[in-house]
């Protein structure tokens, strides 16, 4: 692969000299002695490993808690951009929890001709159960992440849009609690947008949300499908930070029509549940009947608006690769605007024509399947070796609706810290969104992910992946 | 709060304390063996296995008792569901769970101490090693005691992670009293030699009490002035009475949050009666292996009430 040179760089000019967003920054860097750096970095991880900031991975024989690497270097956004950014994220979100409503209700976008019906036949994500049902507040999306892309000073693209159970926005908060008490000095130069009310914000946007059965002070419990689960730490540290229940499927039963949770003195009713557990594991009764992270008989008192579940069953209709590649359409379709952010060009390969396009010119794409996420399913082209190549072109001939193709993104790059100094490293952005019916909140940052290998496109931190603390810049 | 979470409040703080206690079984152990010849030290090491109530699963693994096999066994071996390792792993697994129910500094003296735990007990352990572990659970202990005291709200998780300690600490001092007593009172010929002054004194040491008795009893050692020290001496706070009026505390504390009693109280005030004037010997008189598994029975049923009452399990 080539050198990061030829990609927009955040930090610097092509000449060199320092953007102006990282002016402060650049100077406190300078004046840094350089063996107390490195003495800081090392704290970083011990810091997360004393707090148990770890996600668990399940080898072949035991248990292992991993750190995802933090990056000491912060990525920086002006105000400026940061509105234009949030312009657009608002529009694309109520964009997408109108689609939803209309996909689950008249389907006009699918009467109107701008959207096939097969996405929806195809989509392991749809949910007939929810035809026809509106959630309290007309909300289905309470919480999305728009994954962002960017290639040069005023071009951000949108990759993904996570509208099932984004994860990760507790990185957001403790790389910033973290870089507060590793560089104070910083925080009192740069003055910098705050994201720690976030979880005070969720708390707020979810009981905005509550069902009609709530009380004045709608009770909130976190789902969670227990220790064992990869972010349980973030289901434990957003209901802690939240002041919410943290609950698991065994907790709850439907009493008297209500989903309740059993505490020390008896059942009592939850209104709102953020559920980090997949719709199919939701209620053994309607989905999977194996299932026992879930609680049996919860559809019908949501259908009933005796519960909000957030994010809605269903939603991961969106979170659909094909379905995004209709985004620009559906964005236009709801709201009467073009597109305020774009999506990356996408090539459909149900289209016959896309398709000969995609396979012409694999070594130069990227391929992924429409339901796929975490980097997994995906062809790299220029990162692959003939063979590789060969092998995924075998499977896209044979399904050829199952996939999707990008053009490689010149990603931008922003530094990280090595032992050589700073060296720059592709990023991408993840901002978190919150959804109530009278507020799209957009906590100004979001989680920046970086490939800590040079040269890697890859973020994800199941694959060599890093996080940096994401600052917007007041004005 | 949700009866999981008590659960998991309760046990967190049973076997951090079963953990602390197994270290202070260690250290008594371990100076034991330091003060005896070799073959006395082989005795010295098969009673604190005994003591630990781990003597099945040490005599499944192996035949000879000898210092670095046991003290391995009960620090860190895998075959050994007892371990410091295992207890302190399941202290964290069990602050995991309730999470947030626990203080930050809570969860971070426990966190903070597994990773050392778990570092210090990676591979086996050498005689001038074994020490700082049974330092490292002591002070693990001590923060987390200090930062549930000194951090947390004092509502039922509270009062959950008391009950859990001192159910758990009465449980394991009837214990090492009953072993002790066991084993060396049929021998009547040992009594007043040295071999039993110094059990004697190991018992003392299996709870650092050692201290506080010699002060309170100008350097006396018998067996009847250190169980009533043990079991009556409400000042001690590794004494069976002492653990009772605090359970009988945050019991009280319990009904009172929930605006009722529960089998656990009615239990509580039973075992209070019974140990309230009481001498030790009355307890003598009764026998004192047959107070002490009395005594046990009855606080394993008021842990079982308590789990009933607050709805621990579904």
């Amino acid at each position: 692969m080539s050198g990061t040179a030829d990609f927009f760089n955040e930090m610097r000019e092509p000449d060199g000299s320092v953007r102006d967003a990282y002016s402060s920054y650049c100077d406190w860097y300078d004046e840094q002695d350089t063996r107390l750096l490195k003495r800081k970095h090392r704290e970083a991880e011990t810091n997360f490993r004393k707090t148990g900031i770890t996600f668990n991975v399940y080898g072949e024989d035991e248990a292992e808690e991993r750190l995802i690497p933090f990056d000491m270097v912060p990525r920086i956004i002006t105000a400026n951009e940061w509105r234009k950014l949030t312009r657009g994220i608002e529009q694309r979100v109520s964009a997408l929890n109108a689609f939803m409503h209309d996909l689950y209700h008249r389907q006009e976008i699918i009467r109107a001709g701008r959207l096939p019906q097969r996405l929806l036949r195809d989509n392991a994500a749809w949910l007939p159960n929810m035809v026809g049902f509106t959630p309290p507040g007309g909300v289905y999306t309470h919480i999305v992440g728009i994954d962002l892309v960017r290639t040069g000073p005023d071009e951000f693209f949108v990759l993904e849009d996570n509208a099932r159970t984004p994860s990760g926005v507790s990185y957001m908060l403790e790389n910033r609690e973290t870089m507060m008490a590793m560089y104070p000095e910083l925080f009192m130069r740069v003055p910098v947008e705050s994201v720690s009310d976030y979880p005070r914000r969720l708390a707020k946007s979810l009981a905005a949300c509550a069902p009609a059965a709530a009380g004045d002070r709608p009770v909130v419990a976190v789902l969670t499908p227990g220790i064992y689960n990869s972010a349980y730490f973030e289901h434990a540290f957003l209901a802690d930070q939240m002041g919410a229940e943290l609950v698991e499927g065994s907790d709850l039963r439907v009493v008297d029509g209500r989903v309740a949770m059993r505490t020390t003195s008896g059942y009592k009713a939850v209104d709102v549940i953020y559920r980090r557990v997949d719709d199919e594991f939701l209620d053994p009764l309607t989905f999977n009947p194996d299932s026992v992270l879930g609680v049996p008989g919860i559809m019908d008192v949501y259908r009933a608006g005796g519960v909000t579940i957030a994010n809605a069953p269903g939603t991961g209709v969106c979170d659909d690769k094909a379905i995004y590649s209709f985004m620009p359409d559906i964005v236009e379709f709801y709201t009467g605007e073009k597109p305020l952010l774009p999506n990356v060009e996408t090539w459909r390969c149900a289209d016959e024509d896309s398709l000969k396009y995609v396979l012409d010119n694999l070594e130069e794409l990227v391929v992924k399947e429409v339901h796929g996420s975490g980097g997994y399913g995906m062809l790299v082209g220029p990162a692959s070796s003939k063979k590789e190549i060969e092998t995924f072109r075998a499977k896209l001939v044979e399904n050829p609706s199952n996939y999707i193709a990008q053009p490689t993104l010149s990603l931008s790059t922003c530094p990280i810290y090595t032992k050589k100094g700073l060296a720059p490293r592709h990023v991408d952005l993840r901002p978190y969104v919150l959804v109530s019916p009278d507020k799209i909140d957009i906590t100004p940052g979001g989680l920046t992910r970086v490939a800590l290998e040079e040269g890697s496109l890859v973020v994800n931190s199941s694959q060599g992946g890093g996080t940096k603390d994401t600052w917007v810049l007041k004005d | 709060m949700l009866g999981r979470t008590a659960n998991g409040l309760f046990w967190m703080f049973r076997y951090l304390e079963r953990a602390e206690n197994t270290a202070r079984l260690l250290d008594a152990g371990m100076r034991m063996a330091l003060t005896r010849d070799l073959v006395t030290a082989e005795e010295e090491w098969r009673s604190v296995i005994s003591t630990a109530g781990q003597r099945a699963a040490y005599e499944a693994k192996h035949g000879t008792y000898t210092g670095s096999q046991v003290w391995n066994f009960m620090l860190r071996d895998k075959a050994n569901p007892s371990s410091i390792l295992a207890m302190f792993g399941l202290v964290r697994q069990n602050a995991r769970l309730a999470r947030n129910a626990i203080s930050g500094e809570l969860w971070e003296a426990i966190n903070e101490n597994w990773l050392v735990i778990d570092e210090q007990l990676n591979k086996p352990v050498a005689e001038n090693r074994v020490l700082d572990t049974v330092a490292t659970i002591r002070r693990a202990g001590t923060l987390a005691h200090g930062a549930l005291a000194g951090s947390m709200l004092r509502d039922e998780g509270y009062h959950f992670a008391r009950a859990g300690t001192f159910i758990e600490r009465a449980d394991s001092i009837s214990r090492i009293l009953d072993i002790k007593y066991y084993l060396l009172l049929p021998s009547l010929s040992y009594v007043g030699s040295s071999l039993d002054t110094g059990q004697w004194d190991q018992v003392l040491r299996s709870v650092s009490g050692d201290r506080a008795y010699r002060w309170l009893n100008a350097g006396q050692i018998d067996a009847k002035g250190i169980c009533e020290f043990l079991i009556l001496d409400e000042r001690f706070p590794r004494s069976l009475a002492f653990c009772y009026c605090a359970l009988r505390d945050d019991l009280a504390a319990l009904a009172r949050l929930h605006g009722t009693e529960g089998q656990s109280n009615m239990l509580m005030r039973d075992a209070d009666t019974r140990l309230t004037d009481l001498t030790i010997e009355e307890i003598f008189d009764q026998g004192l292996h047959e107070f002490l598994v009395e005594f046990t029975q009855d606080n394993a049923a008021i842990a079982d009430a308590i789990s009933t009452d607050y709805r621990f399990l579904a």
